[in-house]
């Protein structure tokens, strides 16, 4: 299988790097020192909440207890995402060295990598990467000599969307179903076996090692005002180029069609399943925590696809995932679907509309994790931007296939 | 199932206890070596775990439940999965499952009886930029055409 990773345009993540200068450097700093670094930074997380790591390390190192953890969230869900893959085919050692930082600045003695069930077939080559890693006291006892150990465990998944959310998985390492918890308390105070755990995404922690070998500073003069650094972004749908790009936050949805060589272009997805559906008129707007925020996902579709058919399959796979925990997510999924299939019969009617727009909207505020919070996301963007095609049956194509 | 299937399994059950321990932790990585080696977890496995670990049968059964990679009734020994959403179905996710469905003699959700294959749909695998893509057991097809699907289903066809 061909990665394609565009190193050229890597700025960060995929620029040159000396596997493990940057674990190296962070053991001969000091933990404040470290949590300097990556608050001048702004690092935020890449798996889709975007809150701050230098605040939920801290929070993390400043909680008392015997034991803490750090978890590598590796469960990458989120249809049209594949960036952490190409990062744990193709950069382990960043993923682990970041962890292994994460441990040290929290005061953990052990990570484990929650690795999504699809991606089992990595699992040996992860386990033989450590295993050299241990060779070389980069983990284990007294790594590099220091007064710190750290060891690391792959953990499998078993096929659930939901898992991803940070608490449902501190739930699934516990050997129980999937299901959100109730917060607070948050992660960083209770977490895996009710101890302080810090919980990052696969990107977070592989940015950790560039930034401790550049700088805070360097890292910030790259992106936005609020948002910093570059984003790893999985492109995939109708265009000559997909695959795995780094772009600086702020780049326009219009350049990276260029990026990718994306022809007559009449929608993207931006998010995946959960994010937003935007049209031609919005192509200037960026990607950015403050405009168009993604965990990385982006679906292109071009002139000939029937946006109700792509809905219909977002759709399906929210009632699908949703843990069923929660009435607002596991009713309100689907009677979303149920709408969508009428309007594909030509029997809604605009009250009905009225009525299950504001279900989605309830459903933003009352369910209890994040799936719930943001499934409607395509369906009222897909609604609103597109409009004339979804409500004009003459102008729609077939619906059983996209 | 038959009898030494039956004995087979709660052997297994009892090697890999040892290797993982008793901790609730345990669980989720046990119920998947037993789910790996024989296609499912079926309800006498689940009350041997649960008596070994100390907790109630419900408490395993609601966790078999919940895993789509879990299941009671028996899979086949290929379990084919295709991806049915957005970047795959762009692609041509329809002409795979038309392909597959014809060859094997079976409909989506289905095993076969001689329990070799099993054919059902999935969620994104995280290969979207190689769409469509199939996964057979933990071994992943990308970039799926006619001719390929044709490769790949003779090869198994020949395994026994
Ligand atoms: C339904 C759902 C699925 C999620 N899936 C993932 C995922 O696959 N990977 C990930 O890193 N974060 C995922 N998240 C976000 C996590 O809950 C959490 O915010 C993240 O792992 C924190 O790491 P970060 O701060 O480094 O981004 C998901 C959230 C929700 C609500
Ligand atoms: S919002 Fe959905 S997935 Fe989240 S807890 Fe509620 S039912 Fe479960
Ligand atoms: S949509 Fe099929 S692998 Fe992502």
């Amino acid at each position: 299988m061909t990665e394609k990773i565009r190193k050229r345009d890597g700025l960060i993540i995929f620029s040159e790097y000396e596997k493990f200068s940057g674990l190296k450097k962070a053991l001969s700093l000091s933990q404040d020192d470290i949590l300097f670094e990556l608050k001048s930074s702004n690092l935020k997380g890449r798996g889709g909440a975007g809150f701050p790591i230098s605040t939920k390390w801290m929070l993390t190192a400043a909680a008392q207890s015997s034991e803490k953890y750090v978890v590598c969230n590796a469960d990458e869900g989120e249809p049209g995402t594949f960036k952490d893959r190409v990062l744990l085919k193709e950069m382990p050692y960043l993923i682990f060295e970041g962890m292994i930082i994460a441990g040290y600045t929290i005061g953990a003695k052990k990570g484990i990598v929650y690795l999504r069930g699809e991606y089992n077939y990595l699992v040996n080559p992860l386990n033989e990467f450590l295993d050299e890693m241990k060779n070389e006291n980069l983990l284990g006892e007294n790594i590099l000599g220091k007064d710190f150990s750290f060891e690391i465990e792959i953990f499998s998944g078993h096929g659930a969307y939901v898992c991803g959310e940070e608490t449902a998985l501190l739930e699934s390492l516990e050997g129980q179903r999937g299901e959100a918890r109730n917060r607070p308390p948050f992660p960083v105070n209770r977490g895996y076996k009710g101890f302080p755990t810090t919980v990052n995404n696969v990107e977070s922690l592989s940015t950790v090692p560039h930034i401790i070998m550049k700088g805070g500073s360097w890292y910030s003069q790259f992106g936005t005002e609020k948002s910093k650094g570059t984003k790893l972004i999985s492109v995939s749908g109708d265009c000559e180029k997909p695959g795995v790009y780094e772009i600086e936050w702020g780049t326009s949805i219009y350049d990276l069609l260029e990026l990718v060589k994306a022809e007559n272009t009449k929608a993207v997805q931006v998010g995946g399943a959960s994010g937003v559906c935007v049209n031609k008129s919005q192509f200037d707007r960026t990607i950015a925590y403050e405009d168009l925020s993604t965990g990385g996902s982006i679906m292109i579709f071009n002139e000939s696809r029937n946006m109700l058919a792509i809905l219909k399959n977002f759709m399906e796979f929210f009632v699908e995932e949703s843990c069923g925990q929660c009435t607002p997510c596991r009713i309100g999924n689907q009677k979303l679907l149920a709408f969508v299939e009428k309007i594909i019969q030509n029997e809604q009617t605009f009250s009905e509309l009225n009525k299950i727009k504001e279900l989605a909207e309830t459903m933003k505020i009352a369910s209890k994790c994040g799936l719930g919070q943001s499934s409607p996301n395509p369906f009222l963007s897909i609604l609103e931007n597109f409009k004339e095609e979804i409500f004009d049956s003459n102008s729609r194509g077939k619906y059983e296939h996209v | 199932m038959f009898v030494n299937e039956k004995e087979k399994i709660l052997e297994f059950i009892d090697t890999i206890i040892d290797k993982h321990g008793i901790e609730r932790t345990s669980l989720l990585p046990i119920l998947g070596e037993i789910q790996e080696k024989f296609k499912c977890v079926p309800e006498f496995a689940q009350q041997r775990v649960a008596k070994i670990m100390d907790i109630h049968p419900v408490e395993v059964y609601s966790v078999v439940s919940f895993y789509s990679f879990l299941n009671v009734e028996k899979k086949g020994k290929y379990i084919l999965r295709v991806c049915r959403s957005v970047s795959c179905d762009l692609a041509g996710k329809e002409k795979v499952v038309n392909i597959l469905e014809r060859e094997l003699g079976l409909k989506i959700g289905e095993t076969s009886a001689d329990k070799k294959y099993t054919l059902e749909y999935t969620n994104c695998m995280g290969l979207c930029d190689e769409a469509p893509s199939l996964a057979i057991n933990d071994q992943v097809y990308t970039k799926l055409t006619t001719e390929k699907l044709y490769q790949i289903l003779s090869e198994i066809k020949e395994n026994k």
